[in-house]
């Protein structure tokens, strides 16, 4: 805590601003800096695998998650919701290898069963009020101890991203090259599958569910408009996805708006304004 | 002439001495009810090149699947080096077919070889211990020019070669060519085949190409195999291509068919007999 008390301090010397004197800004703008650069380095590998639609259900995922979590009671909300998304995202990957039906219909059939069966449990007994903010999230309702998590899943997320990256690369390309250079795709893709889910899961909370894709898609997405390999592509996205996510707070917070979506609003005017200058780029 | 002839005679005996060799032993691959293929014995030899044919959904890429581990399969892979020794798996090239490839992908080629080559992550390394080693396997393909390109920006010849460059290193016992040339264009094809046949000469290793282009087989093969739920038949070029059941399967010679399929094997022939 000291130390927290420590990074206040310097960024009321550094941010002499109107809004970077409330807490909940301070604690606000610290998560996005922890936070969204994961969302820059794994939107890279979303988008060049095609897995928009995966990641778009491992949203859905959690949203069973939190509602088990509610349900069992006992354990800490984000523990299980962790847990289950991480399960869940595996679970889909498996599945997925296993059968003959397009990749598609498998995550379809996967991703409408968790938010039917999440939907079934939180509006038992009638109260799905309660849980409606999950829906849109809320930046502002992140605590200190938050922040020590997003730090903890920001290292390993890190870590785990440099030992994947090269071998995700090769089975992007081809499976069975991959395979020829000793890469077991299942497991490392399923790997991949749970970073994914751990990021999915600790952001849903002030993202919102029914935006995090965009997150997982637009920072790559523009970043692919202006870069010419990995190197330039990985910088790209991460500074979009940071950029956005500052802007939006500032934004969100002076036109007392949702953040998540004003900063998904900023990423994909990032966007639009990369594809008009992808011809500059274009090699 | 005699460099020919002594390559296919040793095509044709069956057992692995003096050259280094890949045995399969009795391969076999199911998918559920569906028998792929089934009792497929296989030798390779170091130095030659087999060739792969057979009709589509004949099981050829689903036996280099098999042989690269990467579906189930009973039956056994045996490597045997030079001296008779076994010596466990061999290291196994793989160049896959002309990949549909995402165009916009920025990945380049140099990318693609560190990400191969190195364990240090790509995005966040630098390349450039890893370069002058990349430069040399892309001379190997007539590539160096490519470096620094992007994989979406090279023309299907191009790509193909780079991941030929990429199979070669390191320098495999058995290199997997899986109609590789499938979609490029004549320039690039006959580029490729030189590259190939020149590796065939030079380094000691076992090459086996899947190929629809029965022309490339009889001017470069040492011994084809005609695949088909099984192995059909298997021996020099001349013994496969006027081997009845090959009419049969391919529906060529029989009678007096098209112009197209009679330009085919005559080709072989006459190269054979110019030999």
């Amino acid at each position: 805590m000291e130390i927290l008390t420590a990074i206040y301090g310097l960024m009321d010397t550094l941010l002499p601003f109107e809004w970077a004197g409330h807490l909940f800004m301070k604690n606000a703008f610290l998560a996005i800096l922890l936070v969204t650069p994961l969302f820059g380095l794994l939107s890279t590998m979303v988008v060049s695998n095609r897995m928009a639609f995966f990641s778009d259900s491992l949203g859905h995922g959690a949203f069973t998650g939190i509602a088990l979590g509610v349900l069992l009671g006992s354990v800490s909300p984000l523990l299980s919701l962790i847990v289950f998304s991480i399960l869940f995202a595996i679970f889909v990957t498996w599945i997925k290898s296993k059968s003959s039906a397009s990749a598609d219909t498998i995550i379809g059939v996967f991703s409408s069963t968790a938010i039917a069966l999440g939907l079934m449990i939180m509006s038992h007994g009638g109260g799905f009020n309660k849980f409606s903010s999950f829906l849109i999230g809320d930046i502002l309702s992140i605590t200190p101890a938050d922040l020590g998590a997003l730090l903890l899943v920001a290292i390993l997320v890190t870590a785990a991203w440099a030992f994947l990256f090269n071998r995700l690369l090769l089975i992007s390309i081809n499976t069975s090259f991959a395979r020829s250079r000793g890469i077991p795709a299942q497991l490392t893709e399923s790997l991949f599958a749970a970073t994914l889910a751990v990021v999915v899961a600790i952001s849903i909370q002030w993202v919102g569910i029914l935006i995090i894709n965009a997150l997982l898609v637009l920072p790559a997405a523009a970043a692919r408009n202006v870069a010419s390999d990995v190197k330039s592509y990985h910088l790209a996205s991460v500074a979009i996805a940071l950029i956005s996510g500052i802007t939006g707070l500032l934004i969100a917070y002076y036109d007392n708006m949702a953040a998540g979506a004003t900063i998904v609003i900023v990423a994909a005017t990032i966007f639009f304004i990369t594809l008009l200058l992808k011809q500059h780029f274009a090699r | 002439m005699f460099k020919t002839i002594l390559h296919h005679s040793a095509a044709s005996c069956g057992d692995c001495s003096k050259l280094c060799c890949t045995k399969i032993e009795d391969f076999g691959v199911r998918a559920g009810r569906l028998t792929i293929f089934e009792h497929v014995n296989l030798h390779m030899h170091c130095g030659q090149l087999t060739a792969l044919i057979g009709p589509n959904g004949a099981g050829k890429s689903t036996l280099m699947r098999a042989i690269l581990g990467e579906v189930p399969h009973t039956g056994n892979l045996h490597y045997v080096d030079a001296k008779g020794r076994h010596t466990g798996h061999p290291t196994i090239g793989y160049v896959p077919q002309y990949l549909r490839f995402d165009v916009s992908a920025p990945i380049s080629v140099e990318d693609l070889f560190m990400a191969s080559l190195s364990r240090r992550p790509v995005w966040l390394c630098s390349a450039r211990k890893l370069r002058p080693r990349i430069l040399a396997s892309l001379a190997r393909v007539h590539a160096e020019s490519l470096l620094s390109r992007r994989l979406g920006a090279l023309s299907g010849g191009e790509l193909q070669r780079v991941l030929l460059a990429l199979a070669l290193d390191p320098m495999p016992d058995l290199l997997l060519l899986d109609e590789p040339v499938s979609g490029v264009d004549q320039n690039g094809l006959e580029l490729f085949y030189e590259i190939v046949a020149d590796l065939r000469a030079k380094e000691d290793m076992a090459i086996l190409l899947i190929s629809h282009d029965l022309n490339m087989v009889a001017k470069h093969a040492d011994q084809v195999v005609l695949l088909n739920k099984g192995v059909i038949c298997n021996g020099t070029p001349q013994e496969v291509f006027t081997d009845p059941r090959t009419r049969q399967i391919f529906g060529m010679l029989a009678g007096e068919s098209t112009s197209e399929a009679a330009a085919q094997i005559p080709a072989g022939q006459v190269l054979d007999s110019r030999d």
